[in-house]
């Protein structure tokens, strides 16, 4: 738990690189300003409908099922004993997972989100969409029991967060990406997309490494807690999320280079990101040759889908989120379904899987959707067009990133 | 199109919710869950699609 949040700080760095120097402070603050905001949200308003699954919630009866929904936990963590305890430990979790679900969006809104809306949509994301999920998913909800309630292998597995993070926030990506459209300058008047390289592929790579440092973390604690796994399993974890995010790379470095004539070191990096993100949903269940296989289909899917959106749907991410965290989650999902090995029951498991994946695109993404649409009419999202000109950077915090640079000679020339 | 399309993501949710409660178990209930998520891909194409004019008329 100690070292998962440098899963926040690699992808922050992640974002940052991607997008140009004239945004890239504010990009960083973005990261510092979404997460600040997540964590006090999910402290005062989320955790109470997230719990955990030894807490208190909210259950009906329907088809002569009991469905538990939401959690009916007080806010604030009163009632939390810091005793270490799995209740506390799942709050501690569930705080750092807010804060990474809340930066994934960051990276399709780049460089023309303005930072107050997006504080109001991180508050949106961190207080109702993640934690209603993640109660469902990881909090004892109707998701987690669909083992015991319809015979669906062991219920809906998702220790490291790939539904409840990644696709959610993955899914958030996508809306806001609707919401904003592309950056002007991204698509010519006949729709063919511009490359708008990022600024920084150290800070992207760098960002990469630091995140696999935190995935360990993220995934070996999620096992723990919400799947019990014994500590002595934790080295399979953590081979696991390493070969995922190896694999990936290396497949979408390959697919790269068979289809431009070099590797992409940025479409690479999403590679890493995506075969990270796979790994969080089963980890701790899966043999180590089936994370590789994993890590190989998610790099390959994660290249492609860039390359898809971009160009054929014309939906502008300059930071990847969608394939990364939306298509990588997904498959991870589906994956662990199918690859898993689980102590107890494997029949229906793959449903299970099913089942969860198809209540993200059929309630976490309307939602979502839905929330930022209606924000976007009290508090515009978008920049003005001279505050995309001149780089966010100048136009909301008043000072670049890089003073002592001249980084864009075309923000210097008269016009 | 595109509110259609999210309302048959919807849809394609609430037929997987009504296979896992209703139908017992064994093929029907795994064919009802595979076609509810194949309403919801239905829906997510064609609110992408949706999105498309919007953009090229930009």
């Amino acid at each position: 738990m100690l070292i998962a949040p440098l899963s926040l700080a690699g992808l922050a760095l992640i974002n940052t690189g991607l997008g140009r120097s004239r945004n890239a402070a504010h990009a960083m603050l973005s990261a510092v300003c979404a997460a600040s905001l997540a964590v006090c949200v999910y402290f005062v308003i989320g955790r109470c409908w997230h719990g955990s699954a030894s807490e208190a919630a909210h259950t009906f009866f329907a088809a002569g099922k009991p469905w538990n929904w939401l959690g009916a936990v007080p806010p604030f963590f009163s009632g939390l004993a810091p005793d270490g305890s799995p209740a506390f430990l799942a709050a501690w979790f569930g705080l750092l997972s807010a804060a990474l679900a809340a930066l994934i969006p960051l990276g399709s809104g780049g460089e023309r989100w303005r930072l107050s809306s997006l504080c109001a949509s991180t508050a949106l994301l961190a207080g109702i969409t993640f934690p209603i999920f993640a109660h469902w998913s990881q909090g004892g909800g109707w998701l987690q029991q669909l083992g015991v309630n319809f015979g669906l292998g062991t219920g809906f597995v998702d220790t490291g967060g790939a539904g409840s993070i990644h696709v959610t926030g993955g899914l958030t990506a996508l809306a806001i990406a609707w919401i904003l459209g592309p950056r002007r300058g991204k698509y010519s008047h006949d729709g063919m997309p511009m490359a708008i390289p990022g600024h920084s592929v150290v800070f992207v790579l760098f960002g990469c490494l630091v995140a696999a440092a935190g995935w360990m973390g993220l995934n070996s604690a999620g096992a723990i807690l919400f799947a019990g796994v014994p500590p002595g399993r934790l080295a399979l974890v953590g081979v696991n999320t390493l070969l995922g995010a190896c694999s990936a790379a290396l497949t979408a470095a390959v697919v790269t280079r068979i289809r431009f004539g070099l590797p992409d070191a940025s479409l690479s990096a999403n590679g890493w990101v995506g075969g990270l993100v796979a790994s969080s949903a089963g980890a701790a269940f899966m043999p180590p040759a089936a994370a590789v296989l994993t890590g190989l289909i998610a790099g390959m899917l994660v290249t492609l889908s860039v390359e898809l959106l971009e160009l054929r749907f014309e939906i502008d991410d300059p930071g990847g989120s969608i394939s990364v965290h939306a298509v990588a989650g997904i498959w991870g999902l589906l994956a662990t379904g199918m690859l898993g090995r689980f102590p107890g029951s494997d029949t229906g498991a793959f449903f299970a899987q099913i089942v969860g994946i198809a209540t993200l695109l059929g309630f976490v993404f309307p939602l979502t959707w839905g929330l930022n649409a209606a924000l976007n009419r009290f508090i515009p999202m978008r920049v003005s067009r001279e505050g995309e000109r001149q780089g966010l950077d100048l136009f909301e915090l008043g000072a670049g990133a890089y003073p002592d640079f001249v980084t864009h000679a075309d923000d210097h020339t008269q016009r | 199109m595109k509110v259609t399309g999210v309302l048959l993501l919807v849809t394609g949710w609430l037929l997987v919710l009504c296979a896992i409660s209703i139908l017992k178990s064994g093929a029907a209930r795994n064919g009802f869950v595979l076609a509810g998520l194949a309403v919801e891909i239905l829906g997510l194409v064609l609110a992408i699609r949706a999105h498309l004019p919007v953009r090229t008329e930009r």
